[in-house]
């Protein structure tokens, strides 16, 4: 029944003129936790400003935008309203979790063609601490995007998708809980080294395992956190970002996969779409696995981590558990995955792709603090979106790379 | 004159099902079943598909343990179901205990009414498997 999808795409022939030829010069956060009485344009607008404002320019420089929202479909024309643009080039994709990050390539493509000059990619959701919150926003979207073939089996959504791709992971290559929940108390173990992170408080094995069950084999513990928060990036084209005062992240490679929306509709619970976007990322970056220093991916659930360290390359199909086991991704471990704490114990406001490439600007940078790792020149970054559905890849590099 | 009223294919596979009948699409060109319901052959592009009877028979893909409270039912099953014909489906497995459902059980169908809407189920299919 697998039927892993092809794509025809020579990425290192159409997008290799495209690598490093655009920069992150500006990245922040706004209101990353608990942000009461905030709403999400507000925690939007005020990460959008600390960005434009770290990348030494100011919101009158702003010609491009990149946003979307779990709620709003239109959400670009409020976003331009609200902050007073007027933008040549707009994209409002919205693929759940992974957009910020699919939104990558076409604004690189943007930039080089001069269409725009600066484009602000940016986020925000008060989904912990807003009146028509999370649990509001689940209810509505029953009937603004239903699933009439898997509602009436009453899966809760997103967790019960995770849940059947974690048993189906345990299953095929004997992944145990306990390597499940590696992924967690690794993730917190760094969120503890980052002021900003949410969960910082200790977090052992036992604690997963022995956490309130959710959907099995996942219990609580193997469960994002649901928080407020705000994310923005100001991207330039590489001439001019080595003008600003921040030191250039440039956007090496990058690619976008969607084989399916529903869980019952993936291929293969085993392989995601990650093995064809991070594929042409790495052709298009001229880069592998092998040559990066991070990787910073989306862990809405403790399989994702796994899932996408396997389906990136960093280890074979069906290894990522014994990959992760002893601290293998923890502070000190064989590779530094998610150093801000990621969503399982940073943040996670309903989408988290752009605090993924965040965390990457900072540690690339040199500006992660105590987190700060020693070997900073690549990153690898993931985003999923929705359940399992939509993956993707960013290979970002300082001027070391290029 | 009022023009002819069509059904899609969610309204053709929910009106089979309320009349007690379980149906999955077969495309007329490659041959290969289908399913969710849908205009186009996914494989192929063909259109129409055709409806035809699901035989029944099939294997658990996954299976996951929902938690809930006792007061409002207890826990229950959700699962994935590889069909004989070669589609997957999402479904609950009855008549066993939640967690007793595995990997690779072979499960057989039937369509359970619930306020007057058919809804497909599966129960283990013991040795054999037979239809």
């Amino acid at each position: 029944m697998s039927r892993i999808p092809r794509s025809l795409l020579d990425a290192a022939a159409v997008n290799r003129p495209l690598r490093g030829r655009a920069a992150i010069a500006g990245a922040a956060t706004y209101g990353c936790g608990e942000a009461p009485g905030m709403d999400d344009m507000t925690l939007l607008a005020r990460a959008a400003h600390a960005a434009v404002q770290d990348a030494g320019l100011t919101m009158r420089d702003i010609d491009g935008l990149a946003t979307c929202s779990v709620n709003a479909s239109m959400w670009t024309l409020p976003v331009i309203e609200h902050l007073g643009l007027n933008p040549t080039y707009v994209d409002g994709t919205m693929v759940g979790g992974s957009s910020f990050i699919a939104h990558l390539l076409p604004a690189v493509r943007a930039l080089e063609a001069g269409q725009c000059n600066a484009v602000l990619v940016c986020y925000g959701s008060a989904q912990r601490s807003a009146t028509f919150g999370r649990k509001e926003s689940v209810a509505a979207r029953r009937f603004l995007d239903p699933q009439p073939y898997e509602f009436p089996y009453e899966p809760v959504l997103p967790v019960t998708a995770y849940a059947l791709a974690a048993a189906r992971h345990m299953h095929e290559f004997g992944t145990t809980r306990a390597q499940l929940a590696e992924v967690a108390v690794a993730a917190r173990a760094w969120a503890q080294q980052n002021p900003e992170a949410f969960a910082r408080d200790p977090l052992t094995i036992e604690d997963v395992l022995a956490a309130r069950p959710i959907a099995s084999p996942l219990t609580v513990r193997d469960c994002c956190l649901v928080t407020d928060g705000g994310g923005a990036l100001v991207l330039v084209r590489a001439e001019r970002a080595r003008g600003l005062p921040q030191p250039p992240v440039y956007v090496l490679g990058n690619a976008t996969a969607i084989w399916n929306r529903q869980i019952s509709c993936m291929p293969d619970l085993t392989t995601t779409a990650a093995v064809q976007s991070s594929a042409q990322a790495y052709a298009m970056a001229g880069l592998s696995a092998a040559d990066m220093d991070m990787a910073q991916v989306y862990d809405a659930f403790t399989i994702n981590t796994l899932l996408f360290l396997e389906d990136l390359g960093f280890c074979a199909k069906g290894e990522a558990g014994a990959f992760v086991q002893d601290g293998g991704i923890a502070p000190g471990g064989r590779l530094a995955v998610n150093t801000n704490g990621g969503g399982l114990s940073c943040v996670h406001p309903g989408m988290y792709g752009i605090f993924a490439l965040i965390e990457a600007v900072r540690q690339l940078r040199g500006q992660a603090g105590q987190r700060q790792l020693a070997r900073h020149r690549t990153a690898v970054v993931h985003g999923n979106g929705g359940t399992l559905s939509s993956q993707s890849t960013a290979v970002l590099g300082t001027s070391d790379t290029l | 004159m009022l023009a002819p009223m069509h059904l899609s294919a969610q309204t053709h596979y929910q009106a089979e099902l309320d009349a007690g009948r379980f149906c999955i699409q077969q495309c007329p060109q490659c041959g290969q079943h289908v399913f969710t319901p849908r205009e186009l052959c996914p494989h192929c592009g063909a259109s129409p598909l055709r409806w035809v009877r699901a035989g029944g028979l099939g294997t658990v893909y996954s299976t996951s343990t929902i938690a809930r409270k006792q007061d409002a039912g207890g826990d229950y099953n959700v699962a994935l179901i590889d069909l004989d014909e070669g589609v997957r489906m999402m479904a609950r497995v009855e008549g066993v205990a939640p967690g007793a459902v595995r990997i690779g059980q072979r499960v057989r169908a039937h369509v359970a009414q619930h306020g007057g809407r058919g809804l497909v189920l599966f129960q283990p299919a013991g040795e054999g498997g037979a239809a």
